[in-house]
């Protein structure tokens, strides 16, 4: 907008913001507005309001766009991150681990593989061992089954001394309602312990994701807990399971044998049941005495005869390297790196692809890109030029392959290259092509960039024609009656204006065929896949989504920094979709 | 006149029973399943007879099943699973269960016993792969040729080595874009003992080896990735050779009369059945293992056999097995478990391959794109 000019004073006229300015400016009191209030406040509670009736009025559109666009693009990237399981699962083991040294050629110590047991009991409870097995197994060859058979042998560790404990007197540490009442602090327990609940709780929400939100019927005893506080704390945990997870009765249930082995182990290291007197106090006593005898729990021993697997250093190395919440190695796995046990190292040469498909996807885009430049080309300068009701029929052509399913017209383009395939076939009839050496057109590069030229083809005519129809034929008649040759006239004139169309197919084309894998899946064979084709394989069969995450965000960002590149060179403002 | 009185009070009872325990399930079951054939199979031989037998009862099949496993964890994690029974082959079943996805059966509890009395766990035997699994059929990936394209004067293939003897049996073969069964193959044919192959698999050496001899036959390969790929290869010529599921080597062969010939030799053994999801409603819950229990039991495996080439999971539905519905011809000869057909045979394992499928899958992706 031109600006207005004032003919006396030959000063632009005052427009709404001047009143700001005037406002702002004004060092004699403020001006007020026809109600009283200064007119600063007064004018831009007016913008307020009218920005905030434009927002409502694209509320409905953007709150969609947030809520099934932006949200899950940005919780799927964030997986590319996302180490949470190993925490969550060995929390316990993950605090312990630390103190080990992963260059000694040790195995850890006792200790972790105590917190590993407890940690392992409540997760193959809650079936989630093998989640952490399926997603260690990304990392170490062989950890899904090692996890799979130890949940399933878990509970004969500490058979023995459990056996003990339950023999040693009827209906006591075999019975779930002396467990319940013992572990509540009796009937009528004053003080309880409503914080190793909340902590089980707490434990359990992070290993389930579930709420564990709800009523127990149990209040572990003070006293119990102050002493024996891992007794209580698995026992708790035990509770909320059963009562939340499984909706069962707490005093109903024999507790796990996690809570037996926590108590025989505590009994044992000598917890001080002698001044104890709540309830079961002579039971523990006894307990504690016939313990005495028994051999300690050796923890270690036990996992190594469930699967020699934990006596493998690499299975803690690779616990110890993924035990934080979040990780570089997916990203680093997506560039051919891995996190290895002494840092970043490249992967084996043997496993190396990923950098290999983002290059070929990036190079055979920008084949088929300027493959459809040379194709569309003439055909959108053909359609600008014909009569419209001409263009219009020739138009529908265009438009047809878009009414057609994408998988029927990669179907077709099979039939026609494979080397059986009618084109072949032709070749052979008319003799430029031996029958002995058939052209390979597809299961190839080839296939890949002709099949995806034809199908892309479209979204380079469309904006291409539409740039096209808006240059005036008169400019090139303009160019040729002032001597031009029809060349000079076309490289001069005309083309120079359709840039526009172009810059604008060829943004088109190239970011979607960047995405692009089922085409590629059904003609490329091997060297025609693209990395989207990983993309897909890691979502629906590997189901190693962190990866696929990683993969999708270089992808995204390779795409925003072309985007940017071309900006900078071409300029997006001289982008057109139409006239 | 008493004995009339008994049967009449007999049947009020059944139907009451029959009628209170309806009133607890759902009255729509969605059936997740391959498509095509199969899907047909089932549909003949397990939901038509349960509509039947549950007027009112809407069965939706859903046919989105390449992307089960994907699909049913975005579910759970969603928090709404619309599956009701889903379709999935072993080694699927068993990721899911390890996701906690799948529910858990108790095959005493959840599943028919057979006619004798045989109890289910033993009538399915050792194809009870993990917890969640409900074996359906047994199908194998085997090799079927073009009759018309063996060299004059050569036998028909019929030895899995025959696929690497490029020398005898020029012309291209068609395998599976994925390692599974490929390598397998690969190091029996480089002499390594039927028995040992999963040893050495497990062995860096032992996959670069089964890698290498795959490279001998690499540049006459076409790797496909859909099952129904390698029948149309075939009978458009335009490989010799190829692998795929048996059931689509059947109906080339049987019901299009394609010259193709099949090749039973170390055919490989993969199960499918069903799974029910983890956290089904009450009602929803009911109604599939309603449905579980009556489509499982022995004669409607072996109904299921009329309609395709796939053998029954049961043991007592092997001799049940009959005639194909439309085509007429004995069906027995024609499934992967025939004796004559299973002279050599691998069965799928799952274990093995639940562990190292990350692994060698990388390693045959990147030779792949060498």
């Amino acid at each position: 907008m031109s600006d207005v000019t004032d003919a006396t004073t030959g000063k632009a006229a005052p427009t709404p913001d001047d009143g700001l300015r005037i406002a702002d400016s004004n060092d004699s009191g403020p001006v007020l507005a026809a109600d009283g209030t200064p007119l600063k406040k007064s004018l831009s509670r007016t913008l307020r309001r009218q920005k905030m009736r434009a927002l409502l009025l694209i509320a409905p559109l953007l709150i969609f766009v947030l809520v099934t666009f932006i949200v899950p693009i940005v919780s799927m990237l964030l997986r590319s991150v996302d180490n949470t399981i190993v925490p969550d699962t060995l929390p316990q083991t993950v605090s312990v681990i630390s103190e080990w040294d992963p260059n000694a050629s040790d195995l850890p110590d006792e200790p972790v593989y105590e917190a590993l047991y407890y940690d392992l009991f409540l997760a193959s409870e809650a079936k989630e061992h093998t989640k952490l097995g399926t997603r260690l197994n990304y990392e170490q060859t062989g950890l899904s089954s090692q996890f799979r058979s130890v949940g399933r042998d878990l509970d004969e560790i500490g058979e023995d001394q459990i056996d003990a404990l339950e023999d040693l007197a009827e209906d006591t540490w075999d019975n779930e309602a002396f467990w319940f009442d013992l572990m509540r602090g009796g009937e009528n327990a004053e003080n309880t312990d409503q914080d190793v609940l909340d902590r089980a709780r707490a434990r359990l929400r992070a290993l389930t994701g579930d709420a564990f939100t709800g009523g127990t019927g149990f209040l572990p005893g003070a006293e119990i807990s102050a002493l024996l506080p891992r007794t209580a704390y698995e026992y708790a945990s035990f509770a909320v399971f059963t009562a939340i997870a499984e909706e069962d009765v707490v005093a109903e249930e024999e507790p796990w044998e996690s809570v037996k082995i926590a108590l025989i182990e505590e009994l044992q290291a000598g917890a001080d049941v002698s001044s104890y007197n709540g309830f079961g106090a002579e039971e523990l006593r006894a307990a504690q005495e016939m313990l005495a005898d028994q051999p300690q729990q050796n923890f270690k021993e036990s996992f190594l005869e469930i699967d020699e697997g934990w006596g493998n250093p690499q299975t803690w190395k690779t616990i110890n390297v993924y035990k934080s919440p979040y990780t570089s190695g997916y990203f680093l796995n997506a560039a051919d790196y891995q996190l290895g046990f002494d840092g970043v190292e490249a992967r084996p040469e043997n496993q190396q692809i990923y950098i290999k498909l983002f290059m070929r996807t990036l190079y055979m885009s920008l084949v088929i890109t300027g493959s459809c430049i040379l194709l569309g080309y003439p055909v959108a300068w053909i359609l600008a030029n014909l009569p419209l009701r001409t263009a219009n029929v020739l138009m529908i052509l265009v438009l047809l392959p878009f009414w057609t399913s994408l998988l029927v017209r990669t179907s077709a383009w099979k039939v026609l290259l494979q080397q059986q395939g009618v084109i072949n076939e032709i070749l052979v009839w008319l003799g430029f092509v031996d029958d002995a050496n058939r052209l390979i057109l597809m299961n190839n590069a080839t296939g890949t960039i002709i099949a995806m030229t034809h199908i892309l083809l479209p979204f380079m005519i469309l904006p291409l024609y539409s740039v096209m129809k808006t240059i005036p034929p008169s400019y090139l008649r303009a160019a040729k009656s002032l001597g031009a040759t029809n060349v000079t006239a076309f490289w001069r004139v005309y083309f120079p204006q359709s840039v526009p169309g172009i810059g604008a197919g060829s943004i088109l084309v190239f970011i979607l065929s960047i995405g692009y894998y089922i085409t590629p899946e059904i003609v490329g064979g091997t060297d025609g896949v693209f990395i989207s084709n990983r993309i897909a394989y890691h979502i629906s069969s590997s189901l190693n989504w962190g990866l696929a995450a990683a993969l999708g965000t270089i992808l995204l960002v390779v795409v925003l920094v072309l985007y940017w590149c071309y900006d900078r060179i071409v300029g997006i403002d001289n982008v057109k979709l139409g006239g | 006149m008493k004995l009339t009185k008994t049967l009449m009070a007999t049947t009020a009872l059944t139907v009451a029973a029959a009628s209170a325990h309806a009133q607890e399930m759902a009255d729509s079951m969605t059936v997740v399943s391959w498509g095509g054939a199969y899907q047909a199979s089932q549909k003949n031989a397990y939901t038509d007879p349960y509509q039947e037998m549950n007027e009112g009862l809407e069965v939706i099949w859903d046919e989105s099943l390449n992307e089960a496993v994907a699909k049913l964890r975005a579910m759970d994690e969603a928090g709404n699973i619309t599956w009701d029974v889903v379709d999935v082959v072993a080694a699927d079943a068993l990721r899911l269960c390890d996701e906690g996805l799948a529910m858990e059966i108790d095959p005493e509890e959840d599943l028919a016993a057979a006619p004798d009395g045989t109890s289910a766990e033993e009538d399915f035997g050792e194809l009870l792969v993990g917890d969640c699994f409900i074996p359906q059929i047994v199908y194998s990936t085997t090799f079927g040729y073009r009759t018309d394209m063996v060299p004059e004067g050569v036998e028909a293939p019929n030895d899995i080595c025959d696929v690497f003897d490029l020398e005898t049996y020029p012309g291209k073969r068609a395998l599976e874009k994925r390692p599974i069964n490929n390598v397998e193959w690969a190091l029996l044919c480089d002499g390594v003992p039927k028995e040992e192959v999963y040893d050495v698999l497990a062995t860096a050496e032992g996959q670069q080896q089964a890698l290498d001899k795959l490279a001998t036959i690499k540049d006459d390969v076409i790797w496909w990735s859909a099952g129904a790929d390698t029948p149309q290869l075939l009978a458009d010529g335009e490989v010799f050779m190829g692998s795929t599921y048996n059931g689509r080597l059947f109906a080339a062969i049987e019901e299009q009369d394609q010259p193709i010939g099949m090749m039973w030799d170390a055919q490989v053994f993969d199960l499918d059945g069903w799974i029910i999801p983890e956290g089904l409603p009450e009602d929803r819950l009911a109604r599939a293992k309603d449905f579980i229990m009556f489509a499982t039991d022995t004669q409607r495996l072996a109904d299921q056999a009329k309609y395709i080439s796939y053998g029954p999971a049961r043991a007592s539905s092997a001799p049940l097995v009959g005639q194909h519905a439309e085509l007429g011809i004995d069906m027995a000869p024609h499934m992967p478990t025939d004796p004559d057909n299973a002279e050599n045979t691998f069965l799928y394992n799952y274990e093995f391959w639940a562990d190292y499928r990350d692994d060698i899958d990388a390693k045959f992706q990147a030779w792949l794109a060498q």
